[in-house]
């Protein structure tokens, strides 16, 4: 017997059915990866486990835990394996803590609750949970609040919570999504030895197969609320029997083909960052006094010529997204100059920087964030056209959004549909539609791919490489994915607190990097071909 | 935490200021000058004249302003024409109506609103919900002098618990005054618990669809002890923005309902004084309620850091 065995799971919520005929198991001491795009249905079979649904959740099938009925099982008796013997660990750290409580009191909290404990015994408990996920008491007080630790930390915390009482089951929902690779594989490190230490199952939910292959005995891939196909790992994805599978291991491993940009030296650059430095003030001390100044960003230079793509990789606060705002002359240097086609921004005015704004156009992560979702996409796209010298006609405007909506894959039709009316996908097609549309010479991609699914990202990816080769726009792009990196760029800046450490041609860079900050990146980074070869050498 | 209470006071204090300038200021631009007015239309230019250099209103603009503002410092809010008391002596009468008036309707509204609207976020979409949030719309829409009348004709008319208006006066005792109080308090309170009603639920609805009160179910918790020990803090937060406004209207936006219940209020006080063009009566309250506001979202900034520790300034 299985410790979480699940048989023909089905979930229907309000009529909608969610889940049909869903089998999975896992075993004490076994990682089970569960894979598949957004909206298949990952986190409600997850959820399901733990019987936290929505009120209108129907489930039907059985799911048996630890020989106990979970579909049949009273709330109260649900209560008590929550936190006790079933753990579970939610993608964002960043909300996933209460932000008025201590991380003491809400590790504290459940150990309590199960255990029945005095407080001084369940701070003992609590310090040792901290400690052992890597926040020792001595620099992680037990008071401090979840807003005075950072992403990786808070996730910490969040395994802390689940882990306190050593589950037989932990549930991690896309636990490293929101995080950079290298605190990414410090995650996936920890949780690995988490299950070697207590024998714990672990269910990992990921929509990143090269993280599954790399932690999981077994995987089921989920599409559409059905099992699309199980297994071994090693076996599934080397054998790619099932054609989704292939579908999705090909997608996963996509690199557009594009011709590498050959550096004109005789052309005027196109974009000339010289010696930047952006300075925040420092820490308050007392009433008056202020500590020392960050440097966000710290003495970079680099140059782009028309038409080529530079990639900007660095791990979260590393000052790649500041350096990106005061290229776009949304923030302003502290000291250095910008150049942009020739002209200087710093200590231009908004009309004096209409003409730049126009050649100069940004793409951002989050395509569910970025848009006004009371506007049709007509309207959205056609926004930037205000920057345009002389205003145009409705016809004239008409014309101009229809050819930008056929330029990233979108139809005429579009025009009239609202953001939500859009997947993830074409939502983000539209936000590079509205960078397009005036014909920039830069485009400034800040994460552009990382919120979307594995098959969109490489369409994603194929549409920015095709209209840089059509249209010869240069790229910025901002990412701490290399293969993203990898996947568009000629050349690649390696930032780490705020200075560039490393730069080169992509390939190179990633081939053999020099700095320890683009060693850490390139080792951190999840690879399916390396982790498929890593297993299959394992199993002989 | 400190510095954060010490540039809140700064602040406060700051704009306690600014807004005696302005009231000052808007006094000098009325039409009309007050020395004529105390004398009547029958007294002679001479006669004004005096009167004025009496009062002061000839020196120059500054002077009176320091001087009228030194006098508040003082409590020595001058004297009203009309009345021929102590501005301090008619205001502190008022304020013995008009404080306890607003600290019980405000009491009542918050006991009612505030467990109502975390019932019905609790069980948001149910039957229990709609009946609630419609009670609450039906208060916020009944005009509160016809549900005064009918809470006079019920309790005074019909049961006669309590007198159907007037104010005995604290002298009468303590139960007189209040018993004289809960109608108008009743009255008051019930659009205001609507509103708060209202805000509670939707602030509930919003915290409890945060991933920390899942992860806080993922650890055990019941439903309910979730909503008590992570959810309710964390709603704390809206609540106490409507109810710092909620008090500053209560304490001289009443004058309907002192109306109807002839409750010699501040709101009845300032009525009086704006018709008959006793300024100095006007100044002073209109000071007394700017100082109120200030010092309640002080007390109520104050308290947004008790509460979030993000505000606590060592970010």
């Amino acid at each position: 017997m299985s410790l979480l065995e699940i048989e023909n799971l089905s979930l229907d919520i309000d009529g909608m059915p969610i889940l049909r005929d869903i089998d999975l198991t896992v075993d004490v001491g076994e990682i089970v990866g569960l894979v598949g795009e957004s909206g298949s249905g990952k986190s409600m079979t997850a959820l399901s486990v733990m019987r936290l649904l929505p009120d209108a959740a129907q489930l039907g099938g059985r799911i048996a835990f630890d020989g106990i009925d979970i579909l049949a099982a009273p709330e109260s008796a649900m209560c008590a394996l929550r936190g006790d013997d079933m753990g579970m660990v939610f993608q964002e750290p960043m909300t996933a803590l209460n932000p008025v409580k201590t991380i003491g009191e809400q590790v504290a909290e459940g150990i309590r609750l199960h255990r029945k404990v005095g407080s001084a015994e369940a701070e003992a408990q609590t310090k040792a949970i901290l400690d052992r996920v890597g926040l020792p008491t001595q620099k992680f007080p037990l008071s401090r609040f979840p807003h005075q630790l950072s992403g990786g930390q808070r996730q910490r915390v969040a395994i802390a919570i689940a882990c306190a009482l050593k589950p037989k089951l932990l549930i991690a929902d896309e636990p490293t999504t929101a995080l950079d690779v290298v605190l990414q594989a410090q995650i996936l490190d920890l949780l690995r030895e988490l299950v070697a230490e207590n024998r714990m199952g672990l269910l990992l939910i990921s929509h990143d197969l090269a993280v599954v292959t790399a932690m999981a005995d077994r995987i089921t891939i989920l599409r559409h609320g059905a099992v699309a196909d199980a297994g071994q790992t090693e076996r599934v994805l080397s054998q790619q029997t099932h054609p989704y599978t292939r579908q999705l291991v090909t997608a996963a491993t996509h690199v557009p083909a594009r011709t590498l940009h050959r550096p004109v030296e005789q052309t005027t650059p196109l974009l000339e960052v010289t010696d930047v430095s952006r300075l925040y003030p420092g820490p308050r001390q007392g009433w008056f006094g202020r500590g020392n100044p960050t440097r966000a960003v710290d003495g970079v230079s680099l140059t782009l010529h028309p038409g080529q793509s530079t990639a900007l990789v660095g791990r979260s606060g590393c000052g790649k997204s500041t350096l990106a705002r005061m290229i776009l002359a949304l923030d302003a240097p502290t000291s250095g100059s910008i150049r942009f086609d020739g002209m200087e921004l710093a200590g231009k005015s908004q009309a004096e920087l209409r003409p730049v704004r126009r050649q100069m156009q940004v793409v951002f992560q989050d395509p569910y964030g970025s848009f006004d979702p009371r506007q049709t996409a007509g309207k959205l796209v056609a926004e930037p056209l205000y920057l345009l010298d002389k205003p145009l006609s409705r016809a004239e405007t008409r014309d101009k959004v229809v050819e930008a909506l056929h330029q990233v894959g979108l139809s005429p039709q579009d025009i009239e549909k609202y953001p939500h009316e859009f997947s993830g996908g074409q939502r983000q097609r539209l936000s590079i539609a509205r960078a397009i549309i005036t014909r920039p010479k830069l485009i400034v991609a800040d994460e552009p791919v990382s919120a979307l699914d594995v098959s969109i990202r490489a369409q994603i990816l194929d549409l920015f490489a095709d209209l840089n080769r059509r249209l010869g726009i240069a790229y910025l792009f901002i990412t701490h994915d290399l293969t993203v990196a990898r996947a568009v760029s000629d050349d690649v800046l390696v930032m780490q607190d705020g200075r560039v450490v490393e730069r080169g041609r992509t390939l190179g860079v990633l081939a053999s990097p020099q700095s320890d900050a683009a060693k850490a990146l390139v080792s951190a980074a999840p690879d399916l071909h390396r982790a498929l070869e890593r297993r299959l050498r394992e199993q002989g | 935490m400190t510095a954060y209470l010490f540039k809140r006071v700064l602040f406060g204090l700051a704009t306690l200021v600014l807004a005696s300038m302005v009231v000052f200021a808007m006094l000098q631009v009325v039409p009309g000058d007050p020395a004529r007015l105390m004398l009547g239309m029958n007294a002679t230019e001479d006669q004004v004249q005096v009167l004025r250099e009496q009062m002061g209103l000839n020196q120059p603009l500054v002077l009176q302003y320091l001087d009228w503002a030194g006098g508040l410092l003082r409590l020595d809010f001058g004297r009203s024409y009309t009345y021929s008391v102590e501005v301090s002596e008619l205001v502190g009468e008022r304020l013995a109506v008009s404080l306890p008036l607003a600290l019980i309707s405000l009491g009542l509204s918050t006991l009612v609103a505030i467990p109502l609207g975390l019932y019905a976020a609790s069980r948001r979409g149910k039957t229990a919900d709609a009946v609630s949030m419609g009670a609450a719309q039906i208060g916020m829409a009944m005009p509160n002098f016809w549900f005064a009348l009918l809470l006079i004709y019920v309790f005074a008319v019909w049961l006669r618990l309590v007198p159907a208006g007037g104010f005995p006066g604290w002298s009468a005792g303590v139960w007189p005054a209040l018993k004289a109080l809960i109608l108008p308090a009743v009255a008051l309170a019930l659009p205001q618990a609507a509103i708060l009603a209202r805000v509670t639920r939707s602030a509930m609805v919003e915290v409890l669809g945060q991933d920390y009160i899942r992860t806080a179910r993922a650890k055990g918790m019941t439903a309910r002890s979730v909503l008590w020990r992570h959810a309710l803090r964390n709603v704390l937060i809206p609540v106490l923005t409507i109810l710092g406004m909620q008090f500053a209207f209560l304490l001289a936006g009443t004058i309907i309902v002192e109306n109807v219940f002839y409750l010699p209020g501040l709101g009845r006080l300032v009525f009086q004084a704006i018709s008959q063009r006793d300024l100095v009566v006007v100044q002073s309250v209109v000071m007394l309620l700017v100082a109120a506001v200030i010092l309640v979202n002080l007390l109520v900034d104050l308290s947004y850091a008790l509460v979030d520790p993000r505000l606590r300034g060592n970010r």
